[in-house]
């Protein structure tokens, strides 16, 4: 039991029903009491859909409990296959009705019995994985499931198409900027001359997936979702993949690269011309975006040695630390990522490009990580944002747990090279901008606000009072929070509860000697 | 111009399919209202989920709730409940001292039986803090009976009428801003026994119907819940409670049969019309003769002729969500609304029945017949009822509104009445403001056509 007022990831039926929802015509069953539906109302909120989401409850209650949901979970099943004829039904337990110990998988094999569409049951367990792990497996077992049943049918079609293509996995719904993400990768792979054979699961038909095999090799864009089935693809049909996520312009080129030696080992067996597109890189990465001409520029010099931090999932995290440090001369004092299942390999990326890293999934830590490092800016979660504003640091947005502010209707990807130009945008604008805040302090400025403990209201009991705050007001801005900090820590030695004025400068000579 | 009106009033019952929230999301309003305490909600991930999700940026403002989070160890048994919510309960006392902790069971507590009510007196002994259990689960109940689940577990606590001391009278009177005029009050007030107001209101609201029945000369001597849970009113024989919600049934059970208090079943003091209606049953209980409330109401309606002349004759369905659908689809129909169909997720009967009664009258009255009730409401049945009907409003949860939005249905979140301020006189503009918010919107973007966004238009 522990005390949690904010997590990071959901539960394990969110990931499935949004790898359920991203595909077309699949609708998701999940076994779960009332109020437990609320994915269809992040979905219709923050994508802002305009089609009802394919997922419903069979209901838990009280008479499930007495007797058993078999007849209520096949009713339902039947039902929706009945009122929308979908090509598949997943359904899934929530971690309440995993408790139930039901025999789903049973129920899933007598309704597939009768039903004309496919019904197979999201297998997650609820105390083992979150969100994106299960979001990660059920994409595994729905593209398993139909590719081992074209192997039985026979009906695999295993030859690679004429000219290069590849399979991009795991774009979906609910995902940080996925949809332009996409638009920016089909943009880049369109500059390649690489067909796209499919995109999965957004937008994607189960019936096509038996011809995945088809391309030449896949795409994982982002880790935590796709390289499951990326894996599987490759012990299986021997599907080569790439996971370097192109963000950032270094791992666009490397990504880039990637696609060209996979090309070149499958083309040379053909007749296919030799690809050269280290051109197109240098063009791109010097002119076309604007992002490296930007950390050139005077106006990045600012930037140059001031302290940050970043946290989020192990994607984003690992790229925009990797952005700062590498490609805008940005000092990051600590990074650090929620994914803590996929640790290894984000202590491994960052490794050179951060003083610190943070493995944890407690908002608390990172909140109390950042107090104590007082960065110019943060880069983070929907949570960072919300320390910073207590902390009265600014941050910039660039990963999931998210807001509907986070769903952009304009054209906002992190992907790509025009990607590299809307992160030099957040990284910029997160900073306040810095002539003027210098100037702001040098003249004592626009200052009126009422002074605000730095700490985490948690870890602190002490009281300022009136007089002793109002001094510390008077304190320029720029060494307010030192003396507002050392005070604290002399107060606290010696066991004073209330802060005067007194305290104040009894602390300041403690130090100063 | 003669119209047929059915006069019984049936309440059918559907599948149970329907969206709401769940309804441990009633901390999200009590915390807030009860300033002094402390909401534990013990469950798993999901539960946490949904109350980072719907709550959005509270969550931010170092809240006074949080999740007990129960992991693998504790579902299997293999960890001690009672050393786990100790731990946590200590903590909370560090941090944040509060006069008392609730509890809020789950599903999962519920199916794996975590004895919660037999740990939180020991618990309650051992760190000295009042500990309530609520069983507001998934379960058994819908989205706003959650607060009837926490003030029917608050109303043990009340304390007896013969303990209420002076002192605390006063403390009583000081939370509700009484002027304090001793001399006066006994002229202003009528003799009569003690009045206790059952329902979560924020308190600007719970002022105002105080004030009501004070120029009634009825005295209003507390709420369940007061501001702070250290003020809660005395309760017991020859109490008087009135509620002022119609999610409140297992409270007023456990007023009547608990605390040996006197019911009074009133409609809702939702609109004008109820709110009149309300009084009108309370007063004549203390035999006191009501005075000036035509007057008052008929003020009322007047101040609202602008929003009346935009809902006269548009029609209503409602989804059916939190229960307070029938208050509400009985005060549109008053404004000359028709209402199609009221979804509810559940309907008692008894409790409601001064309220469903006053549905039928204001139904004969505007000669209109009266609506289909339907139980348990199933979501895509009612979309295909929907679909048909095409109402000028459906008034649904957030699932549905975008969907039906996109397909020329104008919609108003329900979970907004749960938030607004819609009790009294005087918020009857602010229920009218929200209802007429989709319709004024329409009449803005009239001009551009395209109001369904939908690529197959005929697929609803």
């Amino acid at each position: 039991m522990k005390l949690a007022y904010w997590m990071y990831a959901g539960p394990a039926h969110i990931g499935t029903l949004r790898v359920a929802s991203s595909f077309k015509n699949v609708h998701a069953i999940m076994h779960a009491p009332l109020g437990d539906d609320y994915f269809n109302v992040m979905r219709s909120m923050l994508e802002r859909e305009r089609d009802f989401t394919a997922a419903t409850a069979s209901i838990v209650d009280r008479h499930v409990l007495a007797r058993g949901s078999q007849e209520r979970v096949i009713g339902n099943i039947f039902r929706k296959e009945w009122e929308e004829r979908p090509d598949l039904i997943i359904l899934t337990p929530t971690c309440t009705s995993s408790i139930l110990q039901e025999d789903l998988q049973k129920f899933v094999d007598r309704a597939s019995i009768i039903s004309d569409s496919k019904v197979i049951f999201a297998d997650v367990d609820h105390y083992q994985v979150n969100e994106i792990q299960a979001a990660d497996r059920t994409l595994e077992q729905v593209v398993r499931y139909y590719l081992d049943r074209s192997h039985r049918q026979e009906a695999l079609d295993q030859f690679v198409t004429d000219v290069p293509s590849v399979n991009i996995i795991g774009i979906f719904t609910l995902g940080f900027h996925n949809q332009h993400d996409s638009r920016e990768l089909r943009r880049l792979l369109r500059d390649l001359d690489i067909e796209i054979n499919q995109i999965i699961p957004e937008g994607g038909s189960v019936e096509d997936l038996k011809n995945l095999p088809k391309a030449w090799f896949n795409l994982i864009p982002y880790r935590e979702v796709g390289l499951m089935t990326a894996i599987y693809l490759n012990k299986e049909y021997g599907m080569p993949y790439i996971s370097t996520t192109p963000m950032g312009a270094v791992d666009i080129a490397e990504f880039i690269r990637q696609i060209h030696k996979n090309i070149d080992t499958l083309a040379s067996s053909s007749s296919n011309k030799r690809v050269d597109y280290e051109p197109y890189i240098d063009a791109q990465t010097r002119f076309i975006s604007q992002a490296a001409w930007f950390s050139r520029s005077i106006d990045c010099q600012n930037l140059t040695g001031k302290e940050t931090i970043v946290f989020g999932d192990a994607t984003h995290a690992a790229s925009i630390t990797k952005i700062l440090a590498r490609e805008m001369g940005i000092r990051v004092s600590c990074a650090g990522t929620s994914c803590k299942h996929d640790a290894e390999w984000f202590k491994e990326q960052i490794q050179g490009f951060c003083d610190e890293i943070l493995i944890t999934d407690d908002h608390a830590e990172v909140g109390d990580m950042i107090a104590r490092v007082e960065p110019s800016a943060i880069f983070g979660t929907q949570m960072e944002r919300h320390i910073g504003k207590r902390l009265d640091i600014p941050c910039g947005v660039i990963s999931a747990p998210v807001h509907i502010q986070n769903f952009p209707l304009g054209y906002r990807p992190f992907l790509g090279y025009e990607g590299t130009n809307q992160i030099a945008d957040l990284v910029y604008n997160s900073f306040a901008l810095g002539m003027e805040e210098h100037l702001l302090d040098i003249f004592g400025g626009h200052d009126t606000k009422q002074i605000m403990t730095k700490n985490l209201s948690t870890s602190t009991g002490l009281i300022w009072n009136p007089e002793s705050r109002l001094e510390l007001s008077k304190i320029p801005r720029f060494v307010r929070e030192k003396v507002q900090k050392n005070t604290e820590r002399f107060a606290r030695q010696k066991g004073i509860q209330t802060i005067t004025v007194e305290v104040m400068y009894a602390a300041k000579e403690a130090f100063s000697t | 111009m003669s119209v047929k009106i059915d006069e019984t009033l049936t309440v059918e019952c559907e599948t149970g399919n329907y969206h709401t929230f769940c309804p441990i999301s009633c901390v999200s309003w009590l915390y807030q209202k009860i300033e002094d305490s402390f909401f534990l909600v013990v469950g798993t991930k999901t539960c946490g989920y949904f109350l980072q999700n719907a709550l959005g940026v509270m969550i931010f403002a170092e809240p006074r709730y949080a999740m007990a989070e129960l992991e693998e160890g504790d579902i299997s048994a293999q960890l001690n409940d009672y050393e786990g919510l100790k731990r946590l309960c200590i903590q909370i006392k560090k941090d944040r001292d509060p006069s008392v902790i609730i509890w809020i069971g789950t599903c999962t507590t519920e199916i794996i039986k975590m004895d919660l009510e037999g740990m939180a007196p020991k618990l309650e002994w051992e760190i000295g803090i009042p500990i309530l259990v609520a069983r507001a689960n998934g379960l058994d109940y819908a989205f706003t009976q959650g607060e009837d689940t926490v003030l029917a577990a608050m109303a043990h606590r009340c304390p007896e009428p013969e303990f209420c001391s002076r002192e605390r009278k006063e403390t009583i009177q000081k939370v509700f801003a009484f002027p304090s005029r001793e001399k006066d009050e006994l002229d202003e007030y009528a003799n009569h026994p003690s009045l206790v107001l059952f329902g979560s209101l924020p308190s600007n609201v719970a002022f105002q119907l105080n004030l009501e029945l004070r120029r009634q000369s009825i005295k209003v001597s507390g709420w369940l819940p007061a501001q702070r849970y250290t003020d809660l009113p005395s309760l017991g024989d020859g109490v008087y409670v009135c509620g002022v919600n119609p999610f409140l049934s297992r409270t007023a059970t456990t007023l009547i049969r608990r605390e040996k208090c006197e019911l009074i079943g009133a409609p809702f003091p939702i609109g004008p019309d109820g709110t009149r209606a309300w009084i009108e049953k309370i007063c004549p209980v203390f035999g006191v003769e009501t005075k000036g409330l035509e007057e008052r109401e008929e003020g009322i309606w007047e101040s609202l002729k602008d929003y009346l002349d935009l809902v006269r004759g548009k029609s209503v369905f409602f989804m059916g969500d939190n229960l307070l659908e029938v208050s509400l689809a009985r005060f549109l129909i008053r404004c000359g609304m028709i209402v199609y169909e009221i979804g509810i997720p559940y309907m008692d009967k008894r409790y409601q029945a001064a309220e469903l009664a006053l549905l039928r009258d204001t139904c004969i009255r505007m000669c209109v017949p009266i609506p289909r009730i339907v139980e348990k409401p199933d979501n895509s049945n009612q979309i295909r009822r929907l679909r048909e009907l095409q109402p000028d409003l459906a008034i649904t949860g957030m699932a549905h509104a975008n969907p039906l939005e996109a397909r020329g249905i104008s919609t108003k979140w329900s979970v907004e009445f749960t938030f607004a301020q819609i009790h009294g006189f005087a918020n009857a503009r602010d229920v009218l403001e929200l209802v007429t918010r989709p319709l004024r919107r329409q009449r803005n973007l009239e001009d551009l056509g395209r109001t369904t966004l939908v690529r197959k238009n005929n697929k609803f």
